[in-house]
């Protein structure tokens, strides 16, 4: 991919990104402008939307822990060279496990329950990647194209079973009854109010706790274990991989079995968190926006969280927004997404070039090659 | 009789499902052939239908929104060959921003513009739609019972797309596997270098393929909005563009084959919206999600090689670069 010598850590993770992400906002000024709005109004409602109360903060990160979420699951798959669109489809069936648990065990103790919650999340959004997975590994079938079949495959189940199998029976809209008392995890206003501070009620809860937690353990386990070297060297040389005793087809698995958990916890974060049953699509395109959060952070977790952070207050300033701008609401937000990924994914290599020719004049060739730390992800 | 009468009902309904199906996947069928994966069909088709509900809402002719809807779809493609064959990106990433901006861009210029919640205004005027088109003594057959009611329903009263999209079956086949250009086409998508190596351009060729799947999804589009309904309505596309794709898979990357899986695929969703809460003799009711899964169920079995195997041209998917 690369198309010349290693840039400054700075630059590859500071100053491209940053480059990217301004000429995204740039382009939907212009889009905001075409509307008939002024963006920089836009923006700036924008802003108060997002971070201008105290329930909008949680709001705000109540949706960025969905994206962490999503996020690193498509960051993990990404380290071993795929690309798993399938995070919609596991994030819907991490629900469904997480569901479950709720709904049958909801009176058990809270500490049995919540723990009990999470680990089916996280099972049956790995079970849900692990087809595809699977197919790709051993029967060479494209991971991309089965990951979308099994969006669509996941919708259709997930409809039935809503529709035919869980409804809350003499009601009409196709959602479970209410998860047993024990099956929520803490709202943090709750826990705040505990201790004596005041907060405004939120949706946000202690699985921001578990999405912070969870980009750790990417962190130590894709740059600090064995695992992570095998995944990392199967995802950039398989074959290279093969000479140093490391399955790529065991690789392929195991990646996107981790990838498919992490979009599965998005379940306990938005049912057992907030919504206290399971309804239908409810991850509401937070797959999607994983893409952009991953592509944007470069695949790091520390910058998933930054740009899971920046979506979480586009989602949340976007729909605030539309009281003060009623041209403008979430679907703004989507055009924005998708121009991050426009130009932090497919045109990365259009700031780089000229960057990179700009860092090569001005040093001697010799010094070249040194000089960037070795700890942060190369690609 | 009953049975006769329900069965011409569904085909002609499988037609009508199938059209903006097999358009999609005959031009993705063009940029797959030349390497250039071809996600974007479902955002350049529902581009297109944006614009061509749009203008045709505002100037009043159907012509004029499909001139708009394939310019629109062609530009998107621009976009995305800009993205994977200049600047070689991931051709993936570059297909799936598309769809996801179109997504949001539709709707917020249709509220920007129209003020109706995302949605066009609704087309009713003469000549803002593609109208049917009956066929000589179709009125006339409507009534009758066997082969005429069938020519009545199914040959005759589509709009001139539906036919368009029969037309270009042939017509593509042709290009494809008869002519110069389809045998360069082929060839850079299994082995560009052997294409720049006889001295033709492998850019031009993937960008003129990119191209005419714009043009494709244009008309694809084009149909789903002013001549299958009367306007524009957020996220219209729902997936047929993915569905496309996934029948392309299916007919193994050949034009005959892709529309017989475009026709298998909408007949199950036309089967689909009439078995809804029907009780069959012996099975009881189907759930309708189970026939709305089986394209995606089939094309993962096809993939999977357990029906059949699916070879993808050797090279999609791939940037080409002369260095390497």
């Amino acid at each position: 991919m690369r198309m010349s010598g290693r840039l400054p850590a700075w630059v590859e993770y500071g100053l491209l990104p940053v480059l990217n992400l301004l000429a995204a906002l740039l382009l939907s000024g212009v889009v905001v402008r075409i509307m008939g709005e002024s963006p920089w109004a836009a923006l700036k409602l924008m802003a108060a939307g997002a971070f201008g109360a105290q329930d909008s903060i949680g709001y705000t990160l109540f949706y960025s822990t969905n994206f962490i979420f999503t996020g690193l699951a498509v960051a993990v798959a990404y380290h071993a060279g795929l690309f798993n669109i399938g995070g919609e489809g596991q994030a819907y069936l991490g629900g469904l496990g997480a569901g479950l648990v709720g709904l049958a065990c909801g009176g058990w103790p809270t500490w049995v329950v919540l723990p009990l919650g999470i680990a089916a999340a996280a099972a049956f959004g790995a079970g849900w990647a692990f087809v595809p997975a699977w197919l790709q590994a051993r029967r060479g079938s494209h991971i991309v194209i089965t990951t979308i079949m099994f969006n669509f495959i996941a919708s259709a189940l997930m409809t039935y079973l809503l529709v035919n199998v869980l409804i809350n029976p003499g009601q009409q809209s196709p959602e479970t009854r209410a998860f047993g008392p024990h099956a929520s995890m803490p709202a943090v206003s709750d826990l705040l109010a505990r201790v004596g501070i005041p907060y405004a009620p939120s949706p946000l809860n202690v699985s921001t706790l578990l999405a912070l937690a969870a980009c750790f353990l990417v962190w130590v386990l894709i740059w600090k274990t064995p695992w992570g070297f095998a995944v990392r060297t199967a995802g950039r040389n398989p074959s290279a991989a093969v000479y140093a005793g490391i399955s790529p087809a065991r690789a392929t698995i195991q990646a996107m079995l981790v990838s498919g958990a992490l979009a599965g916890c998005l379940g306990v974060n938005e049912l057992l968190g907030s919504q206290h049953r399971i309804v239908l699509d409810f991850p509401e395109g937070a797959g999607f926006v994983g893409i952009a959060v991953a592509l944007m952070g470069r695949n790091h977790p520390a910058g998933i969280i930054v740009s899971a952070l920046l979506f979480g207050a586009l989602y949340q300033g976007g729909s605030q927004i539309s009281f003060d701008m009623p041209r403008i609401n979430r679907d703004m937000v989507v055009v924005i997404q998708g121009l991050v990924i426009v130009f932090c994914g497919a045109l990365e290599n259009m700031f780089r070039a000229p960057i990179a020719a700009l860092f090569a004049r001005a040093r001697p060739p010799a010094a070249a090659p040194g000089g960037s730390p070795a700890v942060t992800p190369s690609r | 009789m009953e049975t006769y009468t329900a069965l011409v009902l569904l085909l002609a309904a499988t037609v009508r499902v199938a059209t903006p199906l097999i358009l999609a996947a005959l031009g993705g069928l063009f940029s797959e052939r030349a390497g250039v994966v071809d996600l974007g069909l479902e955002g350049k088709m529902l581009g297109a239908a944006f614009a061509a509900a749009s203008v045709s809402a505002v100037t009043g002719s159907a012509w004029l929104g499909l001139a708009a809807g394939i310019g629109t779809a062609v530009f998107l493609a621009l976009l995305i060959a800009i993205a994977c064959v200049t600047y070689r990106g991931n051709q993936v990433v570059a297909a799936m921003a598309i769809n996801i901006m179109v997504s949001g861009l539709a709707p917020s210029l249709g509220l920007a513009w129209f003020n109706l919640g995302g949605q066009t205004p609704q087309l009713e005027r003469p000549g803002q739609r593609f109208a049917e088109i009956q066929w000589p003594w179709a009125k006339a057959a409507e009534h009758t019972r066997g082969l005429g009611f069938a020519y009545a329903q199914i040959v005759s009263g589509h709009s001139v797309l539906v036919y368009a999209a029969a037309l270009l079956v042939p017509v593509v086949s042709w290009v494809v596997y008869r002519t110069r250009f389809g045998l360069r086409l082929r060839a850079v998508g299994e082995n560009p270098q052997a294409v720049d190596t006889a001295g033709i351009s492998v850019t031009a060729l993937r960008y003129e393929a990119s191209l005419i799947s714009g043009v494709f999804c244009g008309i694809a589009g084009t149909y789903l909005s002013i001549a299958a309904s009367a306007g524009f309505v957020r996220d219209m596309t729902a997936g047929k563009g993915y569905l496309a794709l996934a029948a392309l898979i299916f007919g193994k990357w050949r034009p005959y084959p892709t529309l017989a899986a475009c026709l298998l695929f909408a007949f199950t969703d036309a089967l689909a919206a009439r078995l809804q809460g029907v009780a069959l003799p012996g099975v009881g009711v189907v759930p309708v999600q189970f026939v709305q899964a089986l394209p995606y169920v089939l094309t993962v079995l096809l993939l999977a090689g357990f029906v059949g195997e699916a070879i993808a041209p050797r090279a999609i998917g791939t940037p080409y670069s002369k260095e390497k």
